[in-house]
């Protein structure tokens, strides 16, 4: 962890992280997808810089490949075919991968301390290092994008390239684009490229152009141009409102410290009943000296169905 | 030494020696479980040699969990079954509670209570094994949707709280009602014990003792 004194939000942790600085500017990263010409030359910069070596898979009939983020695809180019309203065919392409949640879905479910955290530029890292391999980030996160490594069971996804960006490059997507398609500053700053973005899609025609920077995860650190952004989900599947689902947060909201407060309550009771009343103590054995006490006479040996009162069988 | 006939046989060498492989699978299962369940209890993954480990060996202890609960459950679910008397115990909760014995009525080899934590562990064990199984990465994760793993999650944190309430209640009642941790130690209780406590089953042990001592 190279940049853990402006760490700000830390997985499993209750206590406050570092706040001693406060100075630190939000970095963002912006795919103009309407600029994207599907090259893949970033998936490639990504695999190069992080030193990641992926099968070589196979080909399913369309340009996605590979098909799916993995452990060591941290980004992927998905492509759609849309068939617009009056017969038009318009072929989506957007760079997939982590979007570096403001308020991370995965942060929120990860039970390892310091497997995932935050940083102050806006940037969510994976520790490997302290990752236990349980999927929780999986679960937590509303755009399905870490992945478990096969090899090694922990989990993986992109960094931003929190390593070049500390060290005050853009990442290596961003270095690599041929069109300009991603850019990479500050939020501040991304944001004014975008609106202009916007702007200028929306004088080619695209009534719908926006940015897509959801409101629902507190807005993200990367973000898109869409020239369909009331449709996001046009783009393969780009969640049209995405926030950390409801039964995330049910299952590590409140009822976490609750259960576990039940949990010593009862116990605790237990301890106070037990020095209130007192236990049951061992009947006496003397209770023999009735031996009908329960209504027959224990003592007696012969079988005698009659005057036996009947129990039932339970 | 009390003479043979005092005592009472309640289990076997068998359901005891399940009983307790059960307890230290149970026990490890929650406090490996608990670690995941809250950053406040994460040190208890080291009760699983670490968590990474705790993480590998917790779901295939709770399938070992299953099986001997399966094993018991099968038999002794006839004797969970509301029985005799048991609606009027219920009613007298007061005087369980106050350990006022002698005004409760005679009851089977279970009183409600004991039936409750029967009925409230197979429905939490079968939740934490669906949960678990929907769950349980990398082998089965991958082939069920995401939001219904999040909804296993929400269950099987639920589940494994209402089973750890439920135990906490099973252990401190065994504390409580003296002579009862022998009857899994080592099998028996007192005649005593039995007429006390369970009235109608040492009604029914009793006359089967009298028909084996038959000549
Ligand atoms: C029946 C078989 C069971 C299976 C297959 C199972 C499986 C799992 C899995 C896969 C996890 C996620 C962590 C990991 O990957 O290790 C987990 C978490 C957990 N398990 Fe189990 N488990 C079982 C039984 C139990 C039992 C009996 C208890 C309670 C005593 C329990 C308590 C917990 C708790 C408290 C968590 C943490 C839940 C959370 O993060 O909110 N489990 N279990
Ligand atoms: S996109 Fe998913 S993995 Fe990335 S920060 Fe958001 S919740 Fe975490
Ligand atoms: S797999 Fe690793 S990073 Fe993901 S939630 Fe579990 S411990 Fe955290």
């Amino acid at each position: 962890m190279i940049n853990s004194q402006n760490i700000i939000a830390r997985s499993a942790t209750t206590t406050p992280p570092p706040q001693a600085r406060s100075h630190v500017e939000e970095v963002a990263k912006l795919i103009d997808v309407s600029k994207c010409i599907g090259c893949k030359a970033c998936q490639v910069a990504c695999m190069e810089w992080n030193d990641l070596r992926d099968e070589v898979g196979e080909c399913h009939g369309t340009y996605d490949n590979p098909t799916d983020l993995t452990a060591e695809s941290w980004t992927v180019m998905r492509f759609s075919e849309h068939e617009t309203a009056d017969g038009n065919l318009e072929w989506l392409i957007r760079k997939d991968g982590c979007m570096h949640c403001a308020e991370p879905g995965c942060l929120t479910a990860c039970p390892a301390p310091g497997a995932i955290v935050q940083y102050a530029n806006g940037i969510v890292d994976f520790d490997s290092n302290h990752c236990i391999g349980c999927g929780y980030c999986i679960t937590g996160c509303p755009f399905d994008i870490p992945r478990i490594s096969p090899k090694d069971s922990k989990s993986y996804k992109c960094t931003l390239c929190s390593d070049r960006v500390n060290a005050g490059m853009e990442p290596a997507c961003v270095k690599t684009c041929p069109t300009n398609c991603i850019e990479f500053g500050t939020k501040a700053d991304m944001l004014d490229r975008a609106a202009k973005r916007v702007g200028d899609l929306k004088a080619l025609g695209f009534r719908d152009a926006g940015i897509y920077d959801p409101a629902g995860v507190g807005g993200t650190h990367v973000m898109y141009v869409l020239h369909h952004a009331n449709d996001p989900n046009r783009y393969s599947g780009l969640p049209k409102d995405p926030r950390i689902s409801p039964l995330v947060g049910a299952w590590k909201g409140v009822t976490k410290p609750i259960m576990a407060a039940i949990i010593g309550i009862t116990a605790f009771a237990g301890v106070i009943h037990y020095v209130t009343k007192g236990p049951k103590e061992e009947p006496e054995e003397s209770a023999d000296a009735d031996p009908t006490a329960l209504g027959y006479d224990a003592t007696r040996r012969r079988d005698d169905a009659d005057d036996r009162p009947h129990g039932g069988d339970r | 030494m009390k003479r043979s006939q005092d005592r009472l046989v309640r289990y076997s060498p068998l359901d005891r020696a399940n009983h307790w492989t059960m307890v230290i699978a149970f026990v490890l299962l929650a406090l490996s479980g608990l670690a995941f369940f809250h950053p406040a209890f994460f040190f208890l993954s080291h009760s699983l040699g670490g968590p990474v480990w705790a993480r590998i060996l917790h779901p295939f202890l709770g399938l070992l969990l299953v099986l001997l609960f399966v094993a018991m459950a099968v038999r002794h679910v006839s004797r969970n079954l509301l029985g005799e008397n048991d609606v009027q115990w219920m009613r007298q909760i007061g005087d369980v509670l106050d350990n006022r014995d002698d005004k409760l009525p005679p009851i089977g080899k279970y009183n409600p209570g004991q039936k409750l934590v029967f009925w409230a562990l197979v429905v939490s064990i079968a939740a934490l094994l669906v949960s678990g199984v929907i769950m349980w990465r990398p082998w089965f994760a991958g082939y069920f949707p995401i939001p219904l793993i999040r909804l296993a999650s929400l269950v099987h944190a639920l589940a494994a709280f209402v089973a750890i309430v439920t135990i906490v209640v099973h252990v401190y009642a065994a504390l409580w009602v003296k002579g009862s941790i022998r009857s899994m130690t080592q099998g028996w209780v007192t005649r005593a014990w039995a007429r006390h406590h369970h009235g109608l089953w040492a009604r029914e042990q009793e006359e089967k003792q009298r028909r084996e001592q038959q000549p």
